[in-house]
């Protein structure tokens, strides 16, 4: 009996093995890890290019947030890091520490929009000095009701909701916002997983949230999107507005960051370049804004070329337009 | 003196209660076990129009209607094929000497209250754990050998003390005629011990196993959390010698990850396809628990004292 079961056992390990497909000559493995906002991009593009080599080259695609990602890259453990910010001046040193260097790449443009309950009739448009006094640390435990932020809004409990600290996102929207990257009052509910805070903002009549648009467009019944006044009047985050650079200060470009060395990596070498060509279509898939054809291109010169490093200065710019990313001749 | 109407009283007072607890007793009962058929009803309604052959053999896809769940069942069975390789000898072994060989002092005292203590340690301490011993100083990657060793981890605990239950059971006049015949302990142990108790140990092996392939925490801590589009290298064919050990650190993802990737997607249908691979997982874990309790059964039967 003892036998038997293990015999089984075993037999049925080896039969979901058989299953396995047989292994090829060398594994080639591109991997990439980083921000959960550019990873439904590189995930289609992924997707995509192993159908195309039909299976000869495997990707794997991490989130580990923005941050969790550069630190993977700059310990060499990654070929690509998904970032929705620019690289910081820290990480650029801890890549610098472990020699890696690396290539900026566009990919897309993406909005922060600002969500609140669709019941919420009091909100037309907010400006970012309302979002400052909200969202500064000075505000936590204090601005607790809506009427806080303005007088004429009700007496409502005001929850807020927002992307965790380990994301590019959180790090953009509170230097755009209180003006420092990473300063925010800790009390509100965080994070990666956007459809919590989905759940959350569309189950509270008083809730206020920042994510993704793209996430919002997948959930345009249950959000309300805040028209935002950077002092030109109020703009709601779409495609056109986000690409005219109006709907200012959230909006902002999102990048591949890829290890300089891949050209002893003819693999990622092919992948860049398939990204590249097929980004504008699948970046539309996935609801995301393309950036233009051109934008591409200049892309995919820049890694033929390998100028390495970042156009940034390992500072989180607010306000980067189409045009920044290509002005200045990236540094290490 | 009590007349004979309060001895009533009181007899259909105590049978009153005895009633009441029956039905209380029933009531707890169906709670759980409501739960468990809603929980599946609830399952079964979103993710059986999504099960069909094609589900099992295609990859992730970010269109719902292609995405299946190969890499992550053929994942999952190589993991848990790691887990019990690790575990099992371990702990039966571990399990044997504490009963049979370790002399009753503090240290086995020590020893045993630790492994008590550990059998209930939140996984995600295990995921930790894993991610600096495995990953980082061992250098195993975030790879099937890291999940599986994790998950060993895990399960030791249970087994070990399912693996003492079962020998504690087993009478002392079994030991003592065995060592009247002039048997040696690890005659004992190989000829009787183990016999005897495999059952219990064998149910233990298994409700272990089937908590193991259920765990997600851990296997995100080792850093799982990913698209994979493809499968580890295989295992059998090939070259000779017919084996090979790539596998063992390739990239991989399981099936509570997928369904964790699936269920933070926006679009409804992902979320279909999380439901079907929760059934999956959810029968899959059934049927270990049904195999653990027919070789409870069956072994019970079997032996008589």
């Amino acid at each position: 009996m003892f036998k038997k079961v293990i015999m089984g056992l075993i037999a049925l390990m080896v039969m979901s093995m058989a299953f396995t497909v047989p292994s090829m000559a060398e594994d080639k493995i591109i991997k990439i890890d980083g921000s959960s906002t550019v990873y439904p991009v590189t995930e289609a593009v992924a997707e995509e290019f192993q159908k195309a080599k039909k299976g000869s080259i495997k990707v794997t695609v991490g989130i580990s947030g923005t941050g969790g990602g550069f630190k993977k890259f700059c310990r060499g453990e990654t070929d690509i890091s998904d970032a929705s910010r620019p690289i910081l001046n820290k990480e650029m040193d801890l890549c610098k520490q472990n020699g890696i260097e690396y290539i900026e790449i566009p990919v897309a443009y993406d909005g922060i929009a600002v969500m609140i309950n669709p019941k919420n009739t009091w909100v037309k448009s907010m400006t970012v000095a309302d979002l400052k006094k909200i969202w500064e640390p000075a505000a936590q435990g204090k601005i607790t009701k809506w009427n806080q932020v303005r007088p004429e809004w009700p007496d409502k409990k005001l929850n807020l909701y927002g992307a965790g600290a380990d994301s590019g996102t959180f790090d953009y929207f509170t230097e755009a916002i209180t003006g420092k990257s990473k300063s925010s009052r800790g009390d509100f509910t965080a994070s990666e997983d956007d459809n919590v805070l989905v759940q959350g903002i569309s189950g509270d009549l008083g809730a206020l949230g920042f994510f993704g648009l793209a996430y919002y467009e997948e959930n345009r019944d249950k959000l309300k999107i805040v028209p935002i006044d950077d002092g030109k009047g109020p703009v709601t985050p779409s495609e056109k507005t986000v690409k005219g650079g109006t709907y200012q200060p959230l909006s902002r470009p999102i990048f591949i960051y890829v290890n300089a060395k891949s050209e002893d990596k003819p693999e990622v070498k092919e992948f860049v370049e398939f990204y590249m060509k097929h980004a504008a279509k699948l970046v539309k898939q996935v609801k995301y804004i393309a950036l233009p054809d051109g934008i591409y291109k200049k892309g995919l010169d820049r890694f033929h070329k390998k100028d390495k490093g970042t156009v940034f200065h390992g500072e989180a710019k607010i306000g980067a337009t189409i045009e920044d990313l290509f002005k200045s001749k990236p540094k290490m | 003196m009590e007349n004979i109407e309060d001895i009533k009283r009181k007899i259909a007072k105590r049978k009153f209660y005895n009633k009441l607890f029956a039905i209380i007793g029933l009531m707890s009962t169906m709670v759980g076990l409501a739960l468990l058929v809603t929980l599946f009803a609830d399952l079964a309604i979103d993710g059986t129009p999504r099960l069909s052959f094609k589900f099992f053999t295609s990859f992730p896809s970010r269109f719902p209607d292609e995405a299946g769940i190969l890499s992550a069942w053929v994942g999952t069975c190589l993991v848990m094929f790691v887990t019990a390789s690790a575990a099992i000898p371990l702990g039966i072994g571990a399990g044997i000497y504490l009963e049979e060989y370790a002399r009753k002092n503090w240290l086995t005292h020590i020893i045993e209250i630790n492994i008590n203590n550990l059998a209930g340690v939140p996984s995600i301490i295990y995921g930790l754990l894993a991610l600096s011993l495995f990953v980082y100083f061992f250098k195993f990657g975030e790879s099937v050998l890291t999940a599986g060793l994790a998950l060993a981890l895990l399960i030791l605990p249970m087994i070990i003390m399912a693996t003492r239950e079962a020998i504690r059971a087993i009478p002392n006049s079994i030991r003592e005629a065995s060592y009247a015949l002039g048997a040696t302990k690890w005659q004992t142990v190989i000829n009787h011990i183990i016999p005897y108790s495999t059952g219990g140990i064998l149910t233990g092996i298994i409700i272990g196993l089937s908590r193991a392939i259920g765990e997600t925490a851990p296997i995100i801590t080792v850093g799982a959390l990913t698209f994979i589009a493809f499968l580890p290298p295989s295992p059998v064919g090939g070259d000779f010698p017919f084996i090979n050990f790539k596998w063992l650190l390739a990239p991989f993802t399981v099936m509570p990850i997928q369904m964790f990737n699936w269920v933070s997607r926006p679009q409804q249908a992902f979320h279909l396809n999380a439901a079907a691979a929760g059934m999956i997982l959810l029968v899959m874990t059934m049927v270990m628990n049904a195999i653990a309790i027919y070789i409870r059964y069956k072994f019970r039967k079997k032996i008589k004292w």
